[in-house]
Parts: C-alpha cells; sequence; structure tokens
C-alpha cells in the first residue's frame, strides 16, 4: 500500500461548489494522474470550511497551507508547484486586507482564530461521506454512553445545565422540550428536525447537513433513546439538494454500522430515520406548518396550544428541534452541560453559528460564543466593510428580525439585548448594510418577501403585509405617502397582535425597527422626494456634470438602454425617462462627472 | 401525446416504489409529487391528481391543493431547465438586481416563462441559503455563486452549446 505523502482537502460546501469547486478539483486531478502522483496524493472533500468569500478554498497537508479561490488554472500550477516540486505557490496564498500573504490564516486571522467550534467543529476537517472519520473525531460515542451510561434524566440534567436554547429563533429552552415531550401521554412519539432553513442570510444548517451529516444523525437518535420514539424525519428544503444526498448516505451508513435500525449498538432499543423534502414553501419552517407538510398535507400553521410536544405529527407528541441545536448535543453530552455553559453569558449560554453576508469583507459562517459584541462579529471577525464604506446597519433574524444600527455595535449578542433593540438573533443570519442601501428599500425587500411566502390563511397576514407593502412601494416611488406612515405603524402593530403564527406575528418588525432608528429616511423619501442612499429608482437621477465631461463617449457606449446621447468631444446627456439607472456610465467614466442624485 | 391512462400507470409505479423505500405506509404525497415531477421533466400533468387520488383515498381538491400551495411543482410544462434566481436581501445588496436583468435580457423572457426552444423556464426564488457567495443562482439542482451579468451569459452559452452538441 503505497504510503499516503499529502492531503488535499478540498471545501466542497456548497457555496464553493457554486463557485466553481469541481472545475478545480477536476483539473487537480488530471494533473496529479499526468504527474503519477494520484497514489500519494489523497484529495477529500470536505463540508463548508465557511469562509465564502474565499472559496473555492484548497488546504494541502501535512504544511497546513491554505490556497484560497482556486481557478482550474491555479489548481494545476499548484499540483506542479507545490505537490510535485514542494514549492508553496504565494500566488494563490491567502491575502489580507492590506494584501499580506499568510500561509496558514486558520491559524493567524480572527475570522478562524476568534471562533469556538462546537456545532461546527467537523465542518471543513473530514470528509461528511467517511463514517469512520466521523468515529475518529469521537462520533457515537454521544450515543454510546446514552445507551450504557447515562438515564433519560441524566440527559436532561447535562441539557439544563448547558443552557442551550432552540437554534433555530425561537430560543426555546431545550431541555424542557425534550422534558415535555418525554412526559407527553401518547404513542408512538416522534423526532423531526427541522432542516427547511428559508431565513434569507442563513446558511448554517445547510453547512452542517453537508459537511457533518452524522451529528444530526446521532443527536436524533439520542433523543429517540430520551424521549422514547423509533421514528424520525428530517425534514430538509427542496433547495439542498446536496444537503439531501450526503445526509441519505449518512443514514444508509448508520444503519450498516448498527446505529440506526433495530438492536442499536447491540442494544434492545430502536430508531431510524427518515428524510421527507420539502417543495419551496419558507412558511413550512414553522413547526405544525412542517408537521402538516409531512403529513401530505398544504404547509398552513396551526394555533398553539396544542404544541408538537403533546400533539404534533399525526396528533402525537413530537419533538421538533432545529439542525444546529442538535449538531451541539453531542458533544454537550461527551463535555458536560457545565462546559459548555462556560461559553456565552447569563441567559443566552454556549456558542452560536452567524451566518454573515453582505457589505462585508469575510462573508461565511463563524461560530462564536454568545454575548461578543457586533463590533467584534462585524469588524475583526468580520472584516469590516469593503471599499472604504460606512456601515450602515446590520440586520439580523430574518424577515422576522430588525436593523441595528451604527451607534449600537457595542451590544453584545444575546437573546436579551437584540430583543432590546428592536430584533430577534433568530436562526443566527447577519446581513450587513453600508450607506449605498436604503433602509425604506431593505423594508419593503422583506415585506415582498413575506407576503410571497404568507400561507394565506389568516386575515392579519394575508391582507395585512399586502396593504404595509403597498404603502412602501408608494413611498419608494416618489408618490404622496406622507399620511400613510400613521397607517404603516398601525398595520404594523395590530398585524403583530393579531396574526395566527409566527410569520406573521413578526412580518412587520423589519419595518417597525427602521421606522424607529431611520425614520429621517422615511421622511426625507415622503416629504422632500429624496433617497439619501441613492438607491431607490424613482427617487434618484443619474447625471452628468458638464464642466467635467470631455465627451469621451465611454459612457454612450456602455449604456445597455441607449440613454446618453452627444457627440464626442461635446457634453453628453443622460435622458431620465430612458435611464434604468444601472449604473454602467459610473463606472466607465473616468473624468469623475457622472454622479446619483437625489431628488 | 401524453395519455390519461400512460400517465395513471406511471404514477401508480412511482408512488409504489417510493412507498417500498419509507418504512411507513403514512403519506408520501409531497414525495411522490416530487419524482412524478422529475420524472416529467419539471412538470406535474394535471392527469396525475386524478391517479393520486386512487392512491391515497385523498379527495382531489385536497391534492389540487397540495399541488398548487408549494412553489416548486408546477402544473404547467417548464423548460428543462429550471433557472432559479434569488431575490432576498442578500442576493439584492450585492447587485443581484443586474443579475436578474441580465437573466430576463439574454433569455429573452420574463419570470414565470419559458423560452421558445423550450430549453430554460426563468423563475423567482426565495432565499437558497448561499449567501456567502451571492448573487444566486441555481439551475435544476446545479448552484452557481458570485454572479456577474458577465458571468450569468457564460453559464448560459454553455448549457445551450452543451445541449446543441448533444443533440448532433
Amino acid at each position: 500500500m503505497p504510503v499516503v505523502e499529502s492531503t488535499v482537502l478540498i471545501c466542497a460546501g456548497g457555496a464553493c461548489i457554486s463557485a466553481g469547486e469541481k472545475s478545480a478539483k477536476q483539473a487537480l486531478e488530471k494533473k496529479l494522474k499526468e504527474y503519477a502522483l494520484d497514489g500519494v496524493v489523497r484529495v477529500v472533500e470536505t463540508g463548508c470550511m465557511a469562509a465564502c468569500d474565499l472559496g473555492p478554498i484548497l488546504v494541502i497537508y501535512p504544511e497546513g497551507v491554505f490556497y484560497q479561490k482556486v481557478t482550474p488554472e491555479a489548481a494545476e500550477a499548484i499540483a506542479e508547484e507545490h505537490l510535485l516540486k514542494g514549492r508553496v505557490v504565494e500566488k494563490y496564498l491567502y491575502k489580507g486586507a492590506e494584501g499580506e500573504l499568510r500561509r496558514r490564516p486558520q491559524e493567524e486571522i480572527p475570522f478562524f482564530t476568534k471562533q469556538v467550534k462546537v456545532a461546527t467543529r467537523n465542518l471543513g476537517v473530514i470528509d461528511p461521506l467517511s463514517i469512520d472519520e466521523y468515529i475518529a473525531r469521537d462520533g457515537y460515542f454521544a450515543l454510546n454512553r446514552v445507551l450504557n451510561d447515562m438515564s433519560p434524566n441524566d440527559v436532561l440534567k447535562e441539557l439544563k445545565s448547558s443552557g442551550l436554547r432552540g437554534r433555530g429563533g425561537a430560543g426555546f429552552p431545550t431541555h424542557l422540550k425534550w422534558s415535555f415531550t418525554r412526559q407527553a401521554d401518547g404513542k408512538p412519539k416522534y423526532i423531526i428536525c427541522n432542516a427547511d432553513e428559508g431565513d434569507p442570510g442563513a446558511f448554517m444548517d445547510r453547512a452542517i447537513l453537508e459537511g457533518d451529516p452524522h451529528v444530526v444523525v446521532e443527536a436524533m437518535t439520542i433523543a429517540g433513546m430520551v424521549i422514547g420514539a423509533d421514528k424520525g424525519y428530517v425534514y430538509c428544503r427542496a433547495e439542498y439538494p446536496l444537503a439531501i444526498d450526503r445526509l441519505t448516505t449518512a443514514i444508509e451508513k448508520a444503519r450498516e454500522y448498527g446505529f440506526l435500525g433495530d438492536g442499536i449498538m447491540g442494544s434492545d432499543r430502536s430508531f431510524d430515520i427518515e428524510i421527507r423534502i420539502g417543495a419551496g414553501a419558507f412558511v413550512c419552517g414553522e413547526e405544525t406548518a412542517l408537521i402538516n407538510s409531512i403529513e401530505g398535507k398544504r404547509g398552513i400553521p396551526k394555533v398553539k396550544p396544542p404544541f408538537p410536544a403533546t400533539s404534533g405529527l399525526w396528533g402525537k407528541p413530537t419533538l421538533l428541534n432545529n439542525v444546529e441545536t442538535f449538531a451541539n448535543i453531542p458533544q454537550i453530552l461527551l463535555n458536560g452541560g457545565d462546559w459548555f455553559s462556560s461559553f456565552g453569558v447569563e441567559g443566552s449560554r454556549g456558542t452560536k453559528v452567524f451566518a454573515l453576508a453582505g457589505k462585508i469583507n469575510n462573508t461565511g459562517l463563524v461560530e462564536v460564543p454568545m454575548g461578543t459584541t457586533l463590533q467584534e462579529l462585524i469588524f475583526e471577525i468580520g472584516g469590516g466593510i469593503p471599499d472604504g464604506k460606512k456601515l450602515k446597519a446590520v440586520q439580523t433574524g430574518g424577515p422576522s428580525g430588525g436593523c441595528i444600527p451604527l451607534e449600537h455595535m457595542d451590544a453584545p449578542i444575546t437573546y436579551d439585548s437584540l430583543a432590546e433593540l428592536g430584533t430577534i438573533l433568530g436562526s443566527g443570519g447577519m446581513i450587513v448594510m453600508d450607506e449605498d442601501d436604503c433602509m425604506v428599500d431593505v423594508a419593503k425587500f422583506f415585506l415582498e418577501f413575506t407576503v410571497e411566502e404568507s400561507c394565506g390563511q389568516c386575515t392579519p397576514c394575508r391582507d395585512g403585509t399586502r396593504q404595509m407593502l403597498n404603502i412602501l412601494e408608494k413611498i419608494t416611488a416618489d408618490e404622496d405617502a406622507e399620511e400613510d406612515l400613521e397607517a404603516l405603524k398601525h398595520l404594523g402593530e395590530h398585524i403583530m397582535k393579531t396574526s395566527l403564527c409566527g410569520l406573521g406575528q413578526t412580518a412587520p418588525q423589519p419595518v417597525v425597527s427602521t421606522m424607529r432608528f431611520f425614520w429621517d429616511e422615511y421622511l426625507a423619501h415622503v416629504r422632500e422626494g429624496k433617497c439619501p442612499a441613492k438607491r431607490c429608482k424613482s427617487l434618484t437621477r443619474i447625471v452628468i456634470d458638464e464642466e467635467k465631461c470631455v465627451g469621451c463617449t465611454a459612457c454612450a457606449r456602455v449604456c445597455p438602454v441607449d440613454a446618453i446621447s452627444g457627440a464626442v468631444k461635446e457634453v453628453h446627456y443622460i435622458d431620465p425617462e430612458i435611464c434604468t439607472r444601472c449604473g454602467a456610465c459610473l463606472e466607465v467614466c473616468r473624468f469623475d462627472a457622472i454622479n446619483k442624485v437625489s431628488p | 401525446m401524453i395519455t390519461r391512462d400512460d400517465v395513471s400507470k406511471t404514477v401508480h409505479d412511482i408512488y409504489e416504489k417510493i412507498t417500498q423505500e419509507s418504512f411507513e405506509e403514512g403519506d408520501m404525497l409531497i414525495n411522490a409529487l416530487h419524482a412524478i415531477q422529475d420524472h416529467y421533466g419539471n412538470y406535474i400533468p394535471l392527469e396525475a391528481a386524478e391517479a393520486l387520488k386512487e392512491l391515497t383515498g385523498l379527495p382531489l381538491a385536497k391534492i389540487y391543493g397540495v399541488m398548487t400551495f408549494y412553489t416548486m411543482f408546477s402544473n404547467r410544462p417548464r423548460g428543462k431547465y429550471v433557472i432559479r434566481v434569488c431575490k432576498s436581501l442578500p442576493c439584492h445588496v450585492s447587485r443581484g438586481d443586474e443579475v436578474l436583468e441580465a437573466l430576463k435580457n439574454r433569455l429573452g423572457v420574463d419570470f414565470s416563462e419559458t423560452t421558445e426552444d423550450g430549453l430554460f423556464t426563468l423563475e423567482e426564488s426565495s432565499c437558497l441559503g448561499l449567501c456567502g457567495v451571492s448573487p444566486v443562482m441555481m439551475v435544476n439542482d446545479e448552484a452557481y455563486g458570485n454572479l456577474t451579468p458577465e458571468r450569468v451569459e457564460e453559464i448560459i452559452d454553455t448549457i445551450v452549446t452543451r445541449e446543441r452538441s448533444d443533440e448532433e
């Protein structure tokens, strides 16, 4: 058997794949074969390495050298220079904001070093399709302990001392949910994993399912042992075919190894898991709608109580937990609840995975202790705002959340402090916005999402959110809307109080939040016809400065709608009736003669 | 031309296969609809509802209700490639609207329309969970990130070229 000299880990999370990982890997493997290195170089596709803006990513061991943005050409160069000749290829190394090259950024830069990985500890480290690698990292040891050394009450005790709260958004204490379901009357009982991650800006559940599917299998089985269920379902959205594939493989492997099925690990207990697929409905992330969907019905939420713990799937006691919540369970049981609660702060114990997206340098997933400040998360870990722009707000909690402005960046990220700021922690999505983003436009965007995804069952949500959206459309379209601002506030309050489910109850939150912190922007829109961020097309024009224009015609040539007129060496003019505000002309003008103005 | 009997037999076969793979008789309606849609290439013929009615014992109205509730199911034939482009906030903030326009222009269709050659159907989608590489789109099960108007052109061109060479 040839000895493996080098191991190449390639990030094969959904994002890197969509950024071209497959063609980079193919190019690499082709070269390795050409150089007869394929016997001594092992190429492993791992789960998400979480640094999305650096992908596709290659890490070569034993040196631990990190290559970023690997194109097929780069892969070929790396095969030849690094793997064949033993020379690090500086051109493709990690490059920091000041242009500094680093060979091992995972050991040096805050994006990696400030993380405390519990739920995401295996991501980017193991081959997600290998059960042996999962076991080698203490996989299935927790299940073994639960079967042989711990009673259900022992498990509940550890969960209680861990302080773990639901990571899907509601933040309900996990030990209580497990306890209620365990105590509920009714047979059979069910375990459901909510993998219908639909919050715009959230992609951590996807990463866990694609990068470490066994952790979900193990945790669900543990839950089955504690609650007294022998059947589990993972409800996964159909937009995640990769997650579905990898989870399917994990379930099959677990059955092969006797970790699922009858007689788990030689005991007299049974548990098995089946995958059910969603079909494009955000509302199915709501637990009762999800249950309806598994039952083959329209994904319409039910009034609560009763809660799924007492009456869930087919009317039986059902435990429903989020992917990330489950991903924490094995480590809590192996290291103890006290260990987990040593991270974080009172009321928000442990770690949380945050998804950084939008106008931020380091997009991707970071798992940090609760209580980390927004300042640290966005600027130190996230690398701040690109292009020298100024932070305007951070949107948290998806369509159920709100926007936190710059002056509150010193707030610690906890359930309570975010609630005080009029938003929620939610699933952990953080969408960063800069001075070029219009907060009224952002609110409108979220409402468009909610109107689209509303199940239509109750009037406040179905019709109320539509009315709110109508008003926001008026405001951003430069129509007379000052009187409607009061109506917008009232609608928001009433919809929050009277909607049937969480979707409707929180739908007005982005509007309420932006009205609280960015009221001046709303006023500017309705009173002056001005969009301060120059984003709303109906309130913005692109104009050419007559004094600076030299008539080079560069702008006229790139205009996709022929809105620019003017002869060579004469001042050009943009027709505002035709102009679509795409901004292409702004980018090509070398004389700084083109500007966006509002009104 | 697909006849009602053809559809009925196909649906029966698909449904039986799925229930064998599941460990509970229960309701496999949505899994079955996905499998039926994959079989017919991105759409579910309305006749399939009749067949499902016989198999599940559910009223036709309930089956139609499920087929029309979920955005990924379509009763109308769609292109061989369904392009779902994300229009949620992270993609929007990363200049996703330019990508949306570029797609419409390149394909010559608006959302929920299919190109004349039957190759592409363009659909708007909610967040696809790839926000780290926004803007993003999926073409059937393949995802593409870090999109720009130029990259969109490249991707569409590659598919068109591959289709043409397959034909030859």
